[in-house]
């Protein structure tokens, strides 16, 4: 993992660091079996035709998660997530799969996010944090906020 | 105008659901994530970090995964439980007014209190809002659930706001 980032090291306007991920069907099972969304949206194409959304979609909790993992990845270790929002805006679509474990080419999409505000109240250090998830197109499809606390260094 | 069979689930309870903290649910999970980060997997790495044990990540126990006995908030009425029941009665009824699919809208956390494996969670959720709202494709209906975990301790954990959206 990546040195502790302290709140003195953080300015307004800096980028978080971006984090890419790809989603494929392969991952879709996978997240449904964790997360117990077992909702046949996401892993069935031909009820997929059936509810308006064409093919199957990702889910919006996966999407959620990535960018969590955007926030726990920077802040570091002792950092602290405080608060987090996400938007389900546009719908994405996984890559299909060409082995058992190696997906086809596609889209790769971009977990980013920059910093907005920094604030403390007493010796609690926050930053506040526009992110966003982008498709391969650099479309955004899943815009949200995060707080998180970070060390001080006194 | 939505029905009274609708609007009656505003401010409805839909239960409490209490569900354990497995150390290979967490793993899993971030296995689904494809998030390496050790506080999920590395226990002697989690053991000398400042959470003494492995955690979850942030947003582990939210909706769907604390919806116990392989339930989705899709749930049909007819299924036995507790968490979702409302919601599900409510889905059903949404359906009967004219709103059959449904999409998962966005969320909302306020997190309170770290994870940890082992923890006894206890998550009551509550149906904040039922709105109606005109949009380009026809009408959506959004519905609000705010849900608010405690651990055995009785301590905080979170606070979540999720929004379904049915068309």
């Amino acid at each position: 993992m990546a040195k502790q980032l302290y709140w003195e090291d953080v300015k307004e306007s800096d980028e978080i660091t971006p984090l890419p991920k790809i989603a494929t069907t392969r991952m879709l099972v996978k997240w449904a079996g964790a997360s117990g969304d077992f909702n046949p949206l996401h892993y069935d194409g031909t009820f997929a035709a059936t509810q308006g959304v064409g093919k199957p979609i990702v889910h919006g909790a996966l999407k959620r998660q990535w960018l969590i993992q955007l926030m726990t990845d920077w802040m570091g270790k002792e950092g602290i997530l405080k608060k987090f929002s996400c938007r389900y805006r546009a719908m994405d679509h996984p890559r299909a799969m060409k082995t058992m474990f190696e997906e086809t080419d596609g889209e790769t999409w971009w977990c980013k996010g920059k910093v907005t505000k920094k604030h403390a109240e007493g010796d609690v250090h926050y930053v506040d944090c526009d992110i966003w998830l982008e498709n391969g197109k650099g479309e955004v499809t899943t815009p949200g906020s995060a707080t998180v606390i970070l060390p001080s260094k006194g | 105008m939505l029905p009274e069979a609708v609007t009656k689930f505003i401010g409805a309870s839909s239960g409490t659901t209490v569900f354990e903290v497995e150390k290979g649910a967490i793993k899993k999970f971030a296995d689904a994530v494809d998030d390496p980060n050790p506080l999920y997997w590395d226990a002697e790495y989690a053991r000398n970090s400042r959470y003494g044990s492995l955690i979850t990540p942030p947003g582990f126990f939210g909706w769907p995964v604390h919806l116990a006995k392989g339930q989705t908030f899709l749930r049909s009425a007819k299924q036995e439980g507790t968490e979702s029941e409302k919601k599900g009665e409510l889905t059903t009824e949404l359906a009967k007014a004219g709103y059959p699919r449904n999409l998962d809208g966005g969320i909302e956390y306020e997190f309170f209190a770290p994870v940890r494996a082992g923890d006894i969670l206890c998550g009551s959720s509550r149906i904040k809002d039922i709105i109606e709202k005109k949009g380009t494709t026809g009408t959506l209906i959004f519905v609000i659930t705010e849900t608010t975990y405690t651990n055995q301790n009785g301590v905080l954990v979170a606070q979540v706001r999720a929004t379904a959206i049915f068309r």
